[in-house]
């Protein structure tokens, strides 16, 4: 851990150069002192395994040097397609999974700086209880051989915070309520329920030990459609009443817009955008987010016309083990150029220039393209 | 459109799947035209019977699953076939099947076997159906494989399903189906199962084909924007029931079932920002064995009438334009 503090270093001069303008355009929060998690150079990188000896052929860079901080009270969105590294991302995030490098900083409440990449396993614990985590699939998530009351309460008792059996039920019966669902419910099993039902409970375990940061991993997407909206609105509620601080990692677009106040959006394992969501999206600066932005199909009410132009990429989603050289995403970009074959783009700052708020692209051409976004 | 010669009636289709938990009425009552080189879109959440239409039109209703009622009618060359007459493992059908009438689903692993080449599959398609050599069909197959958009068809033909990209499958599978030129292509939930900027590659081609095949179109999804990418006509589903349906520029401007009016209302869309408001249809679909009384969106409808809806199952309501609407809001009397 000779390099902890060099990275840590590193961590508050990358940070206090970015956040400062943006949280002095936004509510006034001071800067980096107010970031609930600090990510830095993060990276996770699986091994490729072949043959009888299992020797080692090649790694898969599912995450890449991927640095982002999430301020207290915000939302910040992960969004990308299938194999970015938004799922392992938030993994690592949590520990889940043991990153391969970088390192991530957590602050709570009351100011204390944790580094979470540093922690033993079991100091890992303690910390892991100011992080709550929802997931997809409400039908796998949930073990279908416990009650609700079961369910919710196993982190109380695993972590012996509870004494005695009522006071248990009673924490259960406000959790329950706090999700909308009704406390008398908290004897029957998940199966009993409907989808929308179990990601309420999923929320409500999430939730149980008064996280200050959650990590929502695609929490509507296997739901049906009417019932989506009505977890988006819960989340969204839940965050003003309990201060939650949400990193939300989906690939749904309109997802990102309705809940995001920032976005990150990742493509094979890197940040190619960072920033706010109002502004990326009216003006997209890298030529994958306007693709994406563009890409997305839209119910035409005749309220507005929002006939856009499609930009249809061609090809797949490069494949993460074989990282196509310079800019990763050159072999579908419309724009490309020489430069972008042989030189890796880095992750720059455009606002720098003109003093707003920070808006970091990963493009050669960021400047010069003019990109199209959602609104105008 | 409606110029263009009827291609597919179905009147009145009920299937209804038998278990030991009761009867579960997939689809009941359900009736809909389709004129050739038309695009239908049906809409609705899980469980309210759009893949169980589609898998009855092609007679491949899963084991203790029946048609109990109604006709569905394919016209070719000015004859008509009613479909539920047809034995479902007959020579008929059969023909039917990958020529006539083809089907994509949302898993095109599923549509592939594992063990043979992508050419193998649709080769055999091609045999199956038109009479020719083997290596005609071969380079029908490329042929095909190529107007989908395959790169380097003449090698990709001999790849196996598992070698090729979650978007390459996808074309493969739709290269398999229209390699009889179907005159209808029905698409299961086509492109749920990949990425958003695959998506729009899928949805762009089928587009393209559609229009250049001049083949009609059925597309099976749950997301109204697709629909509205694809299709000229929409019907929404609910609990087995065609509760709406009306041409895809009406429907979306002015929804008039209350299902269809909180199912457009609850999906955040794009180009709307942060602060917009969404009003998500209270409660969730209740489970198809436990259908309620009437009219089966009472539970969780704004508009509920007291004595009225939760009784009588409501009547389809003919408005101006071709809008169909089965609510009890719009009944005259």
């Amino acid at each position: 851990m000779a390099q902890a503090d060099a990275v840590h270093s590193d961590v508050n001069a990358a940070h206090q150069a970015s956040p400062g303008p943006h949280h002095g355009a936004d509510g006034g929060h001071p800067a980096s002192s107010d970031s609930v998690l600090v990510v830095n150079e993060l990276r996770k990188y699986f091994p490729v395994l072949r043959g009888f000896f299992r020797r080692q052929v090649g790694e898969v860079k599912a995450v890449d040097d991927v640095s982002f901080h999430v301020a207290r009270g915000e939302t910040l969105a992960l969004v990308g397609e299938s194999g970015c590294g938004k799922t392992t991302t938030g993994r690592c995030v949590m520990r889940a999974i043991e990153p391969s490098g970088g390192s991530v900083l957590f602050r709570k409440r009351d100011g204390e700086e944790i580094e979470i990449t540093a922690l033993t396993k079991s100091d890992l614990r303690s910390v892991q209880q100011h992080m709550g985590m929802i997931f997809q699939d409400p039908f796998s998530s949930l073990n279908p051989r416990l009650t609700v009351l079961e369910i919710i309460g196993e982190p109380f008792v695993t972590r012996k915070l509870i004494g005695s059996r009522r006071e248990l039920e009673e924490r259960v019966a406000q959790l329950l309520r706090s999700v909308r669902l009704d406390p008398t419910y908290m004897r029957r099993y998940p199966h009993a329920f409907s989808g929308g039902q179990r990601q309420r409970i999923a929320i409500a375990r999430a939730l149980a030990l008064d996280p200050d940061f959650v990590v929502a991993d695609e929490p509507v997407s296997a739901l049906d459609v009417s019932v989506q909206a009505q977890i988006l609105s819960l989340l969204k509620e839940l965050q003003t009443e309990l201060h939650l601080t949400y990193l939300f990692i989906t690939h749904n677009l309109s997802v990102v817009e309705y809940l995001s106040d920032r976005v990150s959006v990742m493509y094979v394992g890197q940040i190619v955008e960072l920033g706010r969501t109002d502004s990326i999206f009216r003006r997209p600066r890298h030529p994958y987010t306007e693709a994406l932005l563009s890409a997305v199909p839209v119910v035409e009410t005749g309220k507005a016309d929002r006939r856009r132009e499609r930009i249809i990429l061609e090809g797949d989603v490069a494949d993460p083990s074989n990282v196509p050289s310079g800019c990763t995403f050159h072999p579908r970009c419309p724009y490309v150029q020489d430069i972008c074959r042989v030189e890796e783009p880095r992750l720059v700052d455009l606002a720098g220039a003109n003093g707003s708020q920070p808006h970091f692209v990963r493009c050669h051409f960021a400047e010069e393209l003019d990109l199209q976004g959602v609104r105008s | 459109m409606t110029q263009a010669p009827l291609l597919l009636s179905v009147d009145n289709l009920a299937t209804h799947f038998f278990s030991q938990e009761g009867i579960l009425e997939a689809v009941d009552g359900v009736s809909f035209d389709i004129h050739a080189g038309e695009a239908l879109g049906i809409a609705g959440e899980s469980g309210c019977g759009k893949s169980v239409t589609a898998q009855s039109i092609l007679r491949i209703v899963p084991g203790n699953g029946k048609i109990v009622m109604g006709e569905i009618s394919l016209f070719k060359n000015g004859e008509s076939v009613d479909l539920v007459q047809l034995d479902d493992r007959g020579q008929e059908i059969r023909q039917i099947r990958g020529g006539e009438i083809a089907m994509v689903f949302q898993e095109p692993m599923a549509a592939f076997s594992m063990v043979y080449t992508i050419g193998n599959q649709i080769t055999e398609v091609i045999r199956l159906h038109q009479d020719c050599s083997q290596s005609e069909a071969r380079e029908r197959a490329i042929e095909m494989l190529g107007r989908v958009g395959m790169p380097k068809p003449e090698q990709t033909i001999d790849a196996y399903p598992f070698a090729l990209s979650g978007g390459m499958r996808q074309r493969a599978m739709i290269a398999m189906a229209l390699s009889c030129h179907p005159a209808l292509l029905i698409a299961d939930e086509p492109t749920t199962a990949v990425d958003v900027t695959i998506q729009a590659q899928v949805l762009e081609l089928m587009k393209d084909l559609q229009r250049d095949m001049g083949m009609a179109l059925i597309v099976i999804t749950h997301d109204l924007a697709v629909i509205s990418e694809l299709c000229n006509r929409v019907m929404i589903m609910y609990l087995g029931k065609d509760v709406e349906s009306a041409p895809a520029d009406v429907i979306f401007r002015e929804p008039k079932h209350p299902y269809t009016v909180g199912l457009l209302r609850s999906v955040p869309e794009l180009g709307e920002g942060h602060s917009q408001e969404l009003d998500p249809i209270t409660g969730s679909v209740p489970s198809p064995y436990r259908r309620p009384a009437g009219c089966p969106f009472h539970p969780r409808c704004p508009e509920f009438i007291p004595d009225v809806c939760d009784v009588h199952l409501p009547p389809q309501v003919e408005l101006a334009g071709g809008h169909r609407v089965r609510c009890h809001l719009y009944v005259q009397d």
